[in-house]
């Protein structure tokens, strides 16, 4: 039986690079041929969560969610929209960073989906912000003398959204590849505002954990942390900011690496793609055993 | 399939084919083949090849069962836009000759003849129809079109695929039928399989009030606006969002199951099937918007200013405020004659004849 497989993002209706990170990813995993068909979908773009299935001619989907966080739009919206009406959070028993899979049909279209958690939850996803800190330093070796801070929105609407950011921090401080690793966000304490507050280290790496860019890491975040007065007028990568080095990465998910990430929820899910996620590894990052 | 349309024949005649006038049949240990010019019998494996390598039926048969896409609403597609089942073999391949057009939306798609009953597949923007191919850019990657629907002739972004406002100065060549779907679903997502669907009677239309009752988070909201006091307020929502010019999709949905829109849905040729997302976030705002009572505010204007005031509405609601040129002061939206209308009638902090807006 073909496979396939179906992003799904959340778009925007005022951002036209919002799906670009989407798209970007989608045509990796294309590229590879894992499956038969690789549809992007969105919430706020087109196709539409409600109407992406029934572009994809194969029986049986993964569908795995290029969002952060386990929370609303995952355990509501997208079940919600692509009518995978015997959804319940439970399936995927998940303490909000280990949710796994999900087996369910598609009332509109009949099709067996393999719903899976979100990107920003999986294991691998560590290995991605490691990937974003050398690609940003352009230094594969990255870690030493350095400070890497994972920057997440906050709980504002969801508590599962600091669990995540503190997830990847916590096992990247346990890989012991850099002098220290710190969890920040935008709108609680401790605040991204005051990053050089919490680092000893004069390098200091910032990566935020989003999946496109857009207002909160091109314009919020470097204002914030006072890489510049205002965003239009740019910053230095590094920039010196309270006599420290901040090296801001951008969006996370802007890094080719977030491809094995998607593939690594369907592998996960059944889909048999080992071929194809060494062959993304290999072109767009380094083998790690983070992920492992 | 095998890769050539008679040794294809050969190898799926035992199972018998009807297919476009084209009739080939097993008898004993013959075969019979048919097709409105040719009528023979008792042919063997040889001459049913002999008969077979030069009709046109026979690459048509193959290039529908070998090359084209097979799931139903592509293949559907393909075929209605060849006419196929309107036009004999020989009246449409005289029509491939020449190419046939159809327009999708802003798409001009022309398909023609290629090579042994293939086809090629033609794609541009509508207002390029007499356009020298020279003069456009040309593309053979479907997924580039995702790049070519981001944005309008101005670089501004389309939040919305099937706005009227696709840009210009682009062409896909030389497609094949599969790749053609595909550029098409990238400029207008899943339209092929939504037109599909209602040919086959069986478009799943999700109206306004039940669109409206699934939202939560922060669009949970738009269902106080919606609380069964009649449905005025959907056929505005309609007439702002939905019109053809502001959407090529046709509109089938109504407030629910029951109630039609009192304003038209369109000319579209493919449906639209449920409030979009936009639909559903500006719904949001007119919600806010909505809740507030009306008061009663006292103006003093002119007649030709309040003329003006709907001009100036006017040409903002037909997206026509930029095209008002420079000196056409004679035009309500004019910018000079806007901007003097500013300076005589609004006071320092912005209010409309010096009233304060929560008076």
């Amino acid at each position: 039986m073909e496979q396939a497989l179906v992003i799904a993002a959340h778009g925007s209706h005022l951002n036209a690079e919002s799906s670009t990170p989407t798209f970007s990813h989608a045509d990796t995993i294309r590229a590879t041929g894992a499956f038969a068909e690789v549809r992007e979908s969105f919430w706020k773009e087109e196709p539409h969560f409600r109407e992406a299935l029934r572009t994809v001619d194969a029986d049986e989907v993964f569908l795995v969610p290029l969002f952060i966080s386990e929370g609303y739009f995952t355990e509501q919206v997208i079940p919600r929209e692509f009518r995978l009406d015997d959804w319940d959070p439970e399936l995927w028993t998940s303490d909000g960073t280990s949710a796994d899979s999900a087996t369910l049909t598609a009332t509109d279209t009949g099709q067996t989906v393999h719903y899976c958690g979100p990107v920003g939850t999986h294991d691998s996803m560590s290995d991605v912000i490691v990937q974003r800190a050398k690609s940003v330093t352009d230094d594969p070796g990255v870690g030493d003398g350095f400070g890497l801070a994972v920057v997440g929105h906050g709980t504002e609407r969801n508590e599962n959204s600091a669990k995540a950011i503190e997830y990847h921090a916590d096992r990247i401080a346990a890989m012991d590849r850099f002098d220290e690793v710190q969890a920040l966000f935008m709108d609680e304490d401790p605040e991204v505002d005051d990053v050089t507050d919490f680092f000893e280290s004069d390098d200091i790496v910032v990566v935020p954990l989003f999946i496109a860019d857009g207002y909160h890491t091109q314009e919020d975040i470097p204002e914030d942390m006072g890489l510049c007065e205002d965003y239009r007028d740019g910053w230095d990568v590094p920039e010196t900011v309270d006599g420290k080095r901040v090296w801001y990465a951008g969006a996370v998910g802007t890094e080719p690496l977030m491809a094995d990430v998607v593939l690594e929820r369907a592998a996960d899910a059944g889909a048999d793609v080992s071929a194809a996620i060494e062959q993304v590894r290999g072109e767009t990052g380094e083998t790690s055993a983070a992920g492992d | 399939m095998n890769a050539d349309p008679v040794d294809a024949l050969a190898a799926t005649a035992p199972d018998g084919i009807a297919f476009d006038d084209l009739h080939v049949e097993r008898d004993g240990d013959t075969y019979i083949f048919k097709t409105p010019e040719d009528d023979h019998t008792e042919l063997g494996e040889e001459g049913l090849r002999d008969v077979a390598a030069d009709s046109s039926y026979v690459d048509n048969w193959y290039f529908w069962h070998a090359t084209a896409p097979q799931t139903d609403a592509r293949w559907d597609f393909l075929r209605w836009l060849e006419a196929a089942e309107d036009a004999a073999v020989p009246d449409r391949y005289d029509a491939l000759a020449d190419g046939v057009v159809t327009e999708w939306g802003q798409l001009r798609i022309t398909v023609s003849l290629g090579g042994d009953g293939e086809r090629t597949y033609e794609l541009r923007h509508v207002d390029d129809a007499t356009t020298p191919a020279a003069a456009l850019d040309g593309y053979d990657d479907p997924l580039d079109a995702r790049e070519l629907a981001k944005h309008d002739d101005d670089g501004a972004y389309r939040p919305l695929k099937t706005a009227p406002s696709l840009q210009t100065g682009w062409q896909f060549s030389a497609l094949g039928p599969a790749h053609l779907v595909e550029a098409v679903h990238a400029f207008y997502p899943a339209t092929v399989q939504n037109w599909h669907r209602e040919r086959e009677g069986e478009l799943d239309v999700t109206h306004w009030h039940e669109t409206v009752s699934r939202q939560t988070g922060i669009y949970g909201v738009v269902q106080t606006w919606d609380r069964g006091e009649g449905y005025e307020h959907v056929n505005w929502v309609a007439e702002a969002c939905c019109d053809d010019s502001q959407c090529l999709k046709r509109r089938e949905w109504g407030y629910d199951e029951e109630t039609d829109l009192d304003v038209d849905g369109g000319g579209g040729a493919f449906p639209c099937r449920e409030p979009c997302s936009l639909v559903v976030a500006a719904a949001r705002q007119w919600t806010k918007l909505e809740g507030e009572q009306s008061k009663t505010y006292e103006f003093e204007l002119t007649p030709s200013e309040k003329e003006q005031v709907e001009a100036i509405v006017d040409a903002v609601a037909d997206g026509r405020a930029d095209d008002v040129r420079e000196a056409d002061v004679y035009d309500g939206a004019n910018r000079y004659r806007t901007r003097f209308l500013r300076a005589k009638l609004f006071d320092d902090e912005g209010n409309l004849c010096g009233v304060e807006t929560k008076d």
